[in-house]
């Protein structure tokens, strides 16, 4: 049975982490090489870790399933980066910063956590730039910023719409800067198949060879997970196709407990689905709404072109409904918005499932050349992928699976419920609460990689420099090297008719209609049903061709698409017990009178952790939230 | 609409490949030239036949997976898009398109389609960072850019890592990807410290890595879906000299 502590420091918001610091324990340099560190993941969080974990001496062994590390998934973020530098004077702090992205997850985030990464948000943007990151700048040389979702403020450090392209190209610079140190050395192509936990201790991982299929053993000290997001759970997201949980899933299995699981940001603009055989949805970045206006027509089933509806026939709803915010809510009520108009009968485009991103307005009145010089690149993506000039005629966009804030139970040190084993980045739960902000996900991975888990995985090392080299011939890896063994041999010899792939659509159907942008009782419970259903036939009727003992992508496929299929209960579980809205969360049983997320602060404030119980229902573990810096508050963005 | 599809077929590095026919339907405009292939791979995964092994993860031409020769030409013939973004509207009822993996000596085959590009990332290990240690910097407006020279490094650092430039060229050079990088740094007051260091050790990696050299043809430069400019082979070259 786990027990969780979240470690929080006594003292001050603004004392908390330096206090910290100030009493964690250190390695001294000469024991540094002696303890070996295993990354999973080489994003905008796993990359910064190997990287300033290799700096500071550690022998560091990091792992990706891309043929290179500056593939991760980071490198497609598109919009920018968060700090608090206040380099436009607009009244921007880091307490600013903490109570935006507080407030922006509907307060069921931990304030601590909040306030710290806010803290090192500065440090990020000064570390990006002196290693050549090209951020976008002033003519008079200095760096330049726009404004996003949810914020009054212009905090967004970017690089044109490919942000997370030249940050992750950035981290993985200082990454090949410690291979060729020598401190770091990388495993492409493997994929995490298991966790190894030896005397309750984190220890090591089962990877596969990708290119051979061969099964490998790694020992460390300590282990992290920066393997991502889980969005992908819908099959048509926002996310790179091969984006996952099995990583983390694993690890729960193996004892980590999941947070928030049912915590899913459904982003508002992506390119809408055009046929049955997509597999993925572009987004087109939020930063489009500093610039883009979101509108319907008037009329009902309007089907007029765009052009040709005239001014005083148009709905700016966004604008409507939220005068202070405007096109700039945050991505939950921006989402839900659309949705709306859109099961009104007011959507646009063919299927009418879909609303317009006009940047009319603003080429009036900045010129094309600005317009293009912003967002030149996803203009050029959304007319290749739907032959629509968006310089003429409106983007249309619709909501999509895009960001999962629950994720892996930490502590304030990064840690999760199994000893020595660490989250960061997109894979843990901890800075979100229930929604999101834009731009503060890279903040978030890269602060978390570069300038706290170094601190936090330091102070857990201080004692194992007595703890020789971990041995890979143990019972502990034995066990779990067979684990994953007959798990592969179990996807091969179902031998039935159905790919990985079309199980995945039907998963993804079921979690889009009952688990996505808004839930209710039935329908979670019905969900339930479906996915357990859908579970028993993929066991019955899974189809992968091929064998395990060569490169074998249908495969991996499979074993992702069966974890799915379990995450997918606990995601369901967890909203079906969150009988409240917050953030992106939204029960339909619990709406104010003008249909926004209504909380239920007495009896939901609180993470809900989740433990693994074998083949029982899953144990729920509360984290209760203290809120003694801000005062919890209904969300509005009027 | 309707395609016959030529598709290079190798088991593994070792063995030999050969072409294969499959005729596939029911392919929409709309579709990009890799869910054309996952929808094959679909169709035969469905028979019970081995699927066709191709590299592909974002399908937004910003990761650099996808890439193979459409009708001889990387990425196809269609300008400044990956395979990923290519969509299906380039192509006519009842063609035939031939594909492979990349051919040059430095990208060996994996299987199928996905050929080995460590060889890039090596350059890159060699010296393509700039040796800042986490923690050091001093803030960011600390060093003024002109926002000129800050625009030609961005635009230089777009590259997209995709080797289709080696592919491209008759010579198997890397010199378009390395320009690309080199002038990144060349570029901005932060790469100037090390930047002797740095175009010597990427050169020498490049040329250990067994990469052609480069004799002006600019195939590298129509073929990249970045639009990555020929004239930063030139700033290399200076780099290169200015260095000794
Ligand atoms: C289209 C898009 C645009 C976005 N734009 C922005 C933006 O503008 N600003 C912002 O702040 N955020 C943005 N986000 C969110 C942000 O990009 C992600 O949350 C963030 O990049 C996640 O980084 P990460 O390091 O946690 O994981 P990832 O970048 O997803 O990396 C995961 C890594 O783990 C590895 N991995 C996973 N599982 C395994 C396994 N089993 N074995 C081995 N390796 C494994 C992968 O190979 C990869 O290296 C965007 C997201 C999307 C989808
Ligand atoms: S220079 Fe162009 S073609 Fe070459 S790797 Fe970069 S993006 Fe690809
Ligand atoms: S799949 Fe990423 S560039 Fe094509």
């Amino acid at each position: 049975m786990i027990t969780l502590n979240s470690k929080i420091p006594e003292g001050p918001l603004e004392e908390k982490w330096t206090r910290y610091k100030k009493e964690a324990k250190l390695v001294n340099p000469a024991n540094k090489k002696k303890l070996d560190i295993i990354v999973v993941g080489t994003g905008i969080s796993g990359a910064p870790a190997a990287s300033s974990l290799g700096e500071l001496g550690y022998n560091v062994k990091v792992f990706c399933y891309q043929d290179t590390p500056r593939r991760a998934h980071s490198v497609a973020a598109q919009g920018g980066i968060n700090a608090a530098k206040n380099y436009k004077n607009d009244g921007d702090s880091v307490y600013r910063l903490f109570y935006d992205v507080i407030k922006g997850g509907d307060f069921r985030a931990r304030e601590a956590n909040v306030y710290r990464i806010a803290e090192v948000s500065n440090q990020i943007i000064d570390h990006f730039t002196a290693i050549g990151v090209p951020f976008a700048r002033e003519y008079g040389g200095t760096l330049t910023t726009r404004s996003f979702g949810g914020v009054q403020v212009s905090r967004t450090f970017y690089s044109s719409g490919q942000t997370g392209q030249q940050v992750l190209l950035g981290a993985y610079s200082s990454l090949n800067r410690q291979i060729k140190a020598g401190t770091v050395t990388m495993f492409p192509r493997r994929e995490m198949l298991d966790l190894v936990v030896i005397d309750g201790k984190a220890r090591g991982i089962i990877v596969r060879n990708l290119i051979t299929g061969e099964i490998e053993r790694h020992s460390a000290h300590a282990v992290v997970l920066a393997t991502g997001g889980y969005g992908t759970i819908y099959y048509l997201s926002t996310l790179a196709v091969n984006s996952n949980a099995s990583a983390a899933w694993k690890a729960y299995k193996r004892g980590a407990a999941f947070a928030n699981p049912s915590f899913v940001q459904i982003h508002p603009s992506s390119v809408p689905q055009m046929n049955e055989f997509q597999s993925k949805l572009t987004l087109m970045s939020e930063s489009l709404r500093n610039d883009g206006r979101v509108w319907v027509p008037k009329a009902k089933g309007d089907k007029r072109p765009a052009n040709e509806i005239p001014e005083e026939e148009r709905d700016y709803y966004l604008e409507r409904r939220y005068p202070a915010f405007g096109n700039l809510v945050p991505r939950d009520v921006a989402s839900r918005a659309a949705k709306e108009r859109c099961d009104a009968g007011y959507g646009v485009g063919p299927t009418g499932l879909a609303v317009n991103l006009d940047f009319r307005d603003a080429i009036k009145k900045q010129g094309k050349k600005a317009i293009e010089e912003k967002y030149g690149n996803l203009f050029e993506m959304y007319k290749d992928i739907t032959g629509i000039d968006s310089y003429v005629e409106p983007m249309r966009i619709y909501p999509a699976g895009h960001y999962t804030m629950g994720g892996l139970w930490v502590d304030y040190e990064l840690m999760t419920t199994i000893t020595g084993l660490f989250a960061i980045g997109e894979a843990n739960f901890s800075d979100h609460g229930a929604n999101r902000l834009g731009a503060s996900s890279l903040m978030q991975g890269a602060g978390d990689g570069y300038f706290i888990l170094p601190y936090t995985i330091s102070n857990y090392l201080a004692p194992e420099i007595k703890v020789p080299r971990i041995k890979t011939d143990t019972p502990e890896f034995q066990e779990a090297e067979e684990r994953a063994v007959e798990r592969i041999n179990r996807l091969l010899s179902v031998k039935g008719k159905q790919t990985a792939t079309d199980f995945h659509k039907r998963l993804g159907k079921i979690m889009w209609d009952h688990c996505g942008m808004t839930r209710t009782e039935a329908g979670l419970t019905e969900a339930l049903k479906l996915i357990g259903e859908l579970r028993e036939e993929f066991w019955k009727d899974l189809l992968v061709p091929g064998s395990a003992d060569e490169l074998n992508q249908e495969l991996e496929k499979a074993g992702r698409v069966a974890d799915f299929l379990e995450l997918g209960e606990l995601m369901v579980t967890d909203a079906l017990n969150r009988r409240e809205s917050c953030g992106a969360h939204f029960r339909e049983e619990s709406q104010t009178p003008d249909h926004e997320a209504l909380r239920n602060d007495d009896k939901f404030a609180y993470v809900a952790a989740w433990e693994y119980n074998n083949d029982q229902p899953p144990v729920l573990h509360r984290e209760d939230l203290k809120f003694e810096f801000v005062e919890l508050k209904q969300r509005s963005y009027k | 609409m309707k395609l016959k599809l030529k598709i290079w077929k190798q088991k593994n590095a070792k063995s030999d490949g050969a072409f294969e026919t499959y005729d596939l339907d029911g392919v929409a405009p709309e579709m990009s030239f890799v869910e054309m292939l996952a929808l094959l791979n679909q169709t035969l995964a469905q028979q019970g036949r081995e699927p066709v092994a191709f590299d592909h993860d974002c399908h937004e031409g910003i990761c650099g997976s996808c890439g193979m020769y459409i009708n001889g030409y990387p990425h196809g013939l269609v300008k400044g898009l990956t395979t990923c973004l290519l969509s299906m509207r380039h192509f006519k009822d009842g063609e035939t398109i031939v594909i492979e993996p990349w051919r040059a000596k430095p990208f060996p085959v994996v299987k199928d389609l996905i050929v080995d590009r460590s060889a890039l990332d090596k350059i890159q290990v060699a010296g393509g960072f700039i040796s800042v240690t986490t923690g050091a910097a001093a803030d960011a407006n600390a060093v003024l850019v002109s926002k000129k020279k800050s625009d030609l490094a961005f635009d230089s650092a777009v590259c997209i890592g995709c080797g289709a430039c080696v592919a491209a060229c008759k010579n198997a050079s890397a010199m378009l990807f390395v320009s690309a990088k080199i002038s990144q740094y060349a570029l901005l007051p932060q790469g100037r410290p090390e930047a002797k260091e740095r175009v010597r050790a990427m050169i020498a990696e490049m040329d250990k890595q067994a990469f052609g050299s480069c004799s002006n043809t600019g195939a590298c430069e129509a073929q990249c879906p970045k639009q990555i400019k020929l004239f930063n082979i030139a700033r290399l070259n200076r780099e290169y000299y200015k260095s000794y």
